[in-house]
């Protein structure tokens, strides 16, 4: 199980506390009217997947239930860093 | 390559077994193939062969970073049906279940395919209309399922509990017949060997570090920890890896791959004849044929290629199984492990062409490819021979994310399956 650190309440905690938000830094789009069914797909469905540095978001449901961002290496699982959302990707 | 036989092994002991020939020889790289397999799972073992014995392709390498078999090929619960909503997913996991039929023949290895059974419990009203709605879906696609009673349940599967005070109340099942089990790592030996009989060439402990293309954009070949390998054709079938691989030829895949986990108990006695699955517990177990029980869990929350999950979803699924079979609660487990399934959005897999020319994938099998592994295989090998999917598998390319006709058996199933 993956010890967590949430950037809100500053603590490690485990994983049975959070839920898993996905790939982060994906931008909603502002005028979806004008997106092609490339962009579309590209927004829904197109993920990096990287073996080695992920960005994504978890949710502190069992705590604080905010959501942040994280960088994790998803080959040996260890967290690099926790940072707030909203934050500039790192 | 030395056909088994009942002859052949009486013969071979009179040598206390010791001039068996090798099954399939490792073999150096060429300079180039005709067709070049990237991942020696099931899956890529199997379109090797097919090339081979049903298209007419013989000049085939298979070549794999790990060891043959070694990915989820060797890892998976080895649960084979075919009972899916949709008309394009019957189509295809029927097109599996039929080769499985006759695939020991075939081979000429033993890949104890067993039709045991596959049952699926309905707990709720839910369940019980959902799976009476697939069970008049697959049986119009010629496909066999039927509904159980409580009592017709406990019938075929005796140690199941169907008290209704049971935690999770048995209330009937959908009995999928010609549905089972067969042995895992048989199916990539025996593609293995046969293949390499036909001429294929399998190149293990060799990475793909990248993929060549030519100013048309189509594939030169790949370049490998042994160096370039030409081919005018590539067939990725590298399952949790795939993107990773995509990413090679410039292609970003609408994929994640996430830690999928099992495990299996001492081995005992025969005394759980059939497969079963709960869905709504997030449940599914057999007995294989050295007696353990092979226990199936879901995957993790977060995408990983570590190859191990975490402990509390075993422990959630441990904790489903014994509420079913209360039998079971002071067996011990022996072994739990890990593997990477590549998942997609909708659930069912891509199979078909990639926009780069000369550059085919079949991945997107999630938690459920073992089952498929004979019908992706042979799709797989006929849309690199024909350049063109066949119709089986033309569903299933991966346009359908840009155009919108997805397949979406993530929400029939209301389960990752």
């Amino acid at each position: 199980m993956l010890l967590i650190r949430c950037p809100y309440c500053e603590e490690d905690r485990p994983e049975v506390e959070f839920v898993y938000g996905g790939e982060a830094h994906i931008a909603r789009p502002l005028d979806p009217a004008a997106l092609s069914d490339q962009d579309w797909e590209h927004y829904l469905y197109i993920r990096r997947n990287p073996r080695g540095r992920h960005h994504e978001r978890w949710r502190h449901t069992h705590g604080c239930g905010r959501f942040f961002n994280a960088v994790r290496d998803t080959v040996s699982d260890r967290f690099e860093q926790t940072y707030k959302a909203g934050e500039a990707r790192r | 390559m030395m056909r088994f036989s009942g002859l052949n092994l009486i013969a071979q002991a009179f040598s206390g077994h010791q001039s068996w020939p090798e099954q399939w020889p490792d073999k150096a790289p060429k300079a180039a193939y005709d067709v070049i397999i990237v991942g020696a799972g099931g899956h890529g073992l199997g379109a090797a062969y097919y090339l081979a014995a049903k298209y007419g392709v013989t000049n085939v390498a298979v070549i794999e970073k790990g060891w043959l078999g070694g990915g989820n090929t060797g890892r998976n619960t080895t649960i084979i049906r075919s009972n899916y909503l949709y008309d394009e997913s019957a189509h295809l996991y029927d097109h599996a279940v039929k080769l499985w039929d006759g695939l020991s023949q075939e081979l000429n290895y033993n890949v104890m395919y067993s039709k045991r059974g596959v049952l699926m419990l309905a707990h709720n009203v839910h369940d019980i209309q959902s799976f009476k709605r697939h069970i008049h879906a697959n049986r119009l696609n010629g496909v066999d399922n039927e509904w159980l009673s409580p009592e017709e349940c406990q019938a075929y599967c005796p140690p199941l509990d169907i008290s209704p005070n049971a935690r999770h109340p048995v209330l009937g099942g959908a009995l999928q017949r010609r549905g089972g089990t067969a042995r895992h790592d048989s199916v990539a030996w025996g593609y293995a060997r046969k293949a390499t009989a036909l001429g294929v060439d399998i190149i293990q402990n060799c990475a793909v570090t990248g993929i060549r293309r030519g100013a048309d954009g189509a594939v030169l070949g790949v370049e490998t920890e042994r160096g370039f390998i030409g081919a005018k054709k590539i067939g990725v079938s590298a399952a949790g890896n795939t993107s990773v691989v995509m990413n090679m030829a410039g292609l970003e895949f609408p994929l994640e791959s996430y830690p999928l986990q099992a495990l299996v108990s001492e081995p005992v006695k025969p005394i759980f004849p059939c497969v079963v699955m709960s869905n709504t517990v997030h449940a599914y177990i057999s007995q294989s044929d050295k007696g353990e029980l092979v226990i199936g869990a879901g995957t993790d929350q977060y995408t990983s290629y570590s190859q191990r999950g975490a402990l509390h979803i075993i422990e959630h699924t441990l904790a489903a199984i014994c509420e079913i079979f209360p039998i079971f609660t002071r067996m011990r487990m022996l072994r739990t492990w890990g593997g990477i399934v590549d998942v997609t959005p909708d659930r069912s897999p891509i199979l078909g062409k990639t926009p780069v020319p000369g550059l085919y994938v079949n991945c997107g099998w999630g938690t459920g490819g073992f089952k498929a592994t004979p019908g992706a295989a042979d799709l797989l090998a006929h849309t690199i021979a024909h350049d063109a999917p066949h119709a089986i598998n033309a569903p299933f390319n991966l346009d359908r994310f840009r155009n919108g006709r997805l397949i979406d058996e993530a929400a029939a199933a209301a389960v990752a399956h």
